[in-house]
């Protein structure tokens, strides 16, 4: 059986394939991340997985506009500070509960969005990101000038969650919460994704012109992916203010754009597990290299360039669904004629 | 006021040297050097390091000293960048735009803080200080060092603008830009001249970088960051891929900064400075001097 030990490997891919495209996977993550607080519930242990979260939030957000729409966004940190300061400055200055504060982010990340990529989305790419860039340092310095925003000290006192009554600002409770959320936020942009939109939006990635063409509102199909991206980076900018208590100007540098920047090209541009994966890879890797902390960053740049040069699509790497799969479909099924042909002499 | 102007001027032409390496690089092979400003850094840094070295002997120099450092420093970014190119573009050559941008932001991320894990996390002092007597001119104080330095810059563009049109390769970087597979075909050596593009831009911003560690006295590793940003605003004002259009975006940014930031106040400064730049690339995104530059399908 010569074709047997041909084959062999390829069959180890499509299990692994299959594997990956596994409908299931999505639920036993979130089933690891429920069960995980019975194993080690310090709250050291809670409170590094809680920023892993709100990390993979802020990735998945972000792949909305690098992964699905081709847009390199290098201020986005800017949309999370825009949650973290409105949520921040309605709940301690105005004594509003934080949950309230949830439709009014929304409304400013989605101004955010328009406000920035309104004039700038009709540029092009490289032009795009050092605007974005420029926009992140704009949002950074006004924090860190305003009254409202406490200035350089930024704004304490933040408080936790409280849902129907329930104190949710405890470790515990907010990293349940956290769960929750950035579960639903993964699976609503993974739906997005395979959305109409989503289509849309990775037509142009692959070939703006021909988008344009195919008769696709380029410009507004865009706005959409940018606004998607701020709202998701508006929400975890609450949860981040929740879990912190306080928060203050450095905590939105460049530094954390290009972090969250780095999760999703590690990860995997356009795929949702990869995505997830890569976050929690950046996020909780620094913590187990605490005695190299000083090289972390310097190894990060590095590795964005390895990554760049030799798996450009990233450690898990997004399928063209619909067309891959029918496409192995179709493969597998020839070879099980093949191989039948070959049983039956 | 002359004060503001001179002022303007004098912060406007170290951006407009940085500048020049980044419109030369994106004009001929329609790259965004992320690291560039990285560059300057560098070339701040490497400054700093000859002057340690040296010691006693640079501070009896003065301005000899720094001339010495500048061309050190020019060649050792120089070289940093011609390396830059080497490794983190030039595999990715044809590759989609953002790959290369995201390639840039890891050179960016690795010079910084390789730059951190080797010089420490604090900011250093730089051993020279340019502060001398002054001259009244017009009503605004400037120092011998702050004129040397003006002329220093002027001196530098005007070697690269003879470098650019009078030279084999001047004209040989002018044909790629215009299009690189023709420029393969009529025998020139396309990797060859990227290259020195390179080398040449990094050593202006390294210059760059010497010059603002003596004037200003303090450097750290993260101050290539916002000179990078202001230096690429200052090109896209100019029009971007236009040589003479960097030198006038350097000085109109400086200007600009100078002048908003008496009126509004210094903290707003660089605020001042982007929101100028989002406004200018939705009004005109092909600058003062800039041609309309289609893109390739």
């Amino acid at each position: 059986m010569t074709t047997n030990l041909a084959t062999s490997p390829a069959r180890a891919r499509a299990l692994f394939d299959r594997i990956q495209q596994n409908r299931y996977l999505g639920l036993v993550g979130l089933a690891v991340a429920l069960l995980v607080p019975f194993i080690t519930a310090t709250n050291y242990a809670l409170s590094v997985m809680t920023s892993a979260l709100l990390f993979v939030m802020l990735a998945v957000g972000l792949n909305i506009v690098v992964g699905y729409c081709g847009l390199l966004d290098l201020g986005y940190a800017a949309f999370f500070a825009i949650g973290a300061y409105v949520s921040g400055v309605l709940a301690t200055r105005y004594g509003w509960p934080l949950l309230a504060t949830v439709p009014v982010v929304i409304v400013a990340a989605v101004v955010a969005g328009i406000v920035i990529g309104g004039p700038t989305l009709r540029l092009r790419s490289d032009y795009l990101a050092i605007v974005t860039l420029g926009f992140g340092e704009i949002i950074r310095i006004t924090a860190n000038n305003l009254t409202i925003t406490g200035g350089p000290s930024g704004i304490y006192g933040i408080p936790g969650i409280m849902l129907l009554g329930v104190d949710l600002s405890g470790p515990v409770g907010l990293y349940y919460t956290c769960v929750v959320v950035v579960a639903l936020a993964v699976l609503g942009a993974a739906r997005l994704g395979r959305s109409r939109l989503g289509r849309a939006w990775r037509f142009i990635r692959e070939d703006e012109d021909a988008a344009e063409a195919m008769g696709i509102n380029t410009y507004r199909v865009k706005l959409a992916a940018y606004i998607g991206g701020a709202i998701w980076g508006g929400l975890a900018g609450i949860l981040f203010g929740a879990q912190l208590s306080a928060i203050s100007p450095p905590s939105f540098t460049f530094l954390w754009s290009a972090l969250i920047l780095m999760a999703v090209v590690l990860g995997g541009m356009g795929s949702t597990p990869g995505v997830v994966l890569g976050a929690i890879f950046i996020s909780v890797l620094p913590e187990l290299l605490r005695e190299v902390a000083d090289y972390r960053y310097f190894v990060f740049g590095i590795l964005l360039i390895i990554v760049m040069i030799f798996r450009r699509q990233g450690l898990w790497p997004a399928r063209a669904v619909e067309r891959q799969s029918r496409r192995d479909q179709r493969k597998a099924e020839e070879h099980d004629v093949r191989e039948a042909k070959e049983v039956v002499p | 006021m002359t004060q503001l102007l001179w002022n303007g001027l004098f912060v406007g032409s170290f951006y407009a040297l940085v500048a020049l390496g980044y419109t030369m690089v994106y004009g001929i092979i329609r790259l965004l050097n992320f690291a560039h400003g990285d560059l300057y850094m560098l070339g701040a840094f490497v400054g700093f390091g000859v002057l340690s070295v040296a010691g006693g002997l640079a501070t009896g120099l003065g301005f000899v000293a720094l001339l010495i450092v500048l061309i050190i420093a020019m060649l050792v970014t120089g070289t940093a960048g011609l390396l830059l190119e080497r490794v983190a573009y030039r595999p990715l050559r044809g590759a989609p735009r953002l790959s290369v941008l995201i390639t840039a932001v890891g050179a960016s991320f690795a010079l910084e803080y390789g730059m951190r894990l080797l010089a420490g996390p604090n900011p250093e002092v730089y051993p020279v200080r340019l502060a001398g007597d002054s001259v009244n001119l017009l009503g605004a104080r400037i120092t011998i060092q702050q004129a040397s330095l003006i002329l220093i810059a002027i001196l530098l563009m005007a070697g690269l603008q003879w470098l650019v049109m009078g030279t084999e390769t001047g004209r040989a970087m002018r044909a790629i830009s215009q299009d690189p597979t023709a420029a393969l075909y009529m025998g020139i050596n396309v990797d060859a001249v990227i290259a020195r593009t390179f080398f040449i831009g990094s050593a202006l911003a390294g210059a760059a970088g010497v010059m603002a560690g003596g004037y200003y006295g303090k450097i750290d590793f993260l101050m290539g960051f916002i000179i990078g940003l202001k230096a690429f605003t200052a090109a896209v004002i100019g029009g971007i891929g236009n040589i003479k259009g960097a030198m006038l975006g350097g000085l109109a940014l400086g200007l600009l900064e100078s002048i908003g930031t008496a009126w509004i106040g210094g903290q707003w400064r660089d605020v001042f400075a982007f929101t100028f730049l989002i406004i200018f690339l939705t009004l005109r995104p092909t600058g003062i001097l800039g041609e309309r530059v289609t893109e390739r399908v």
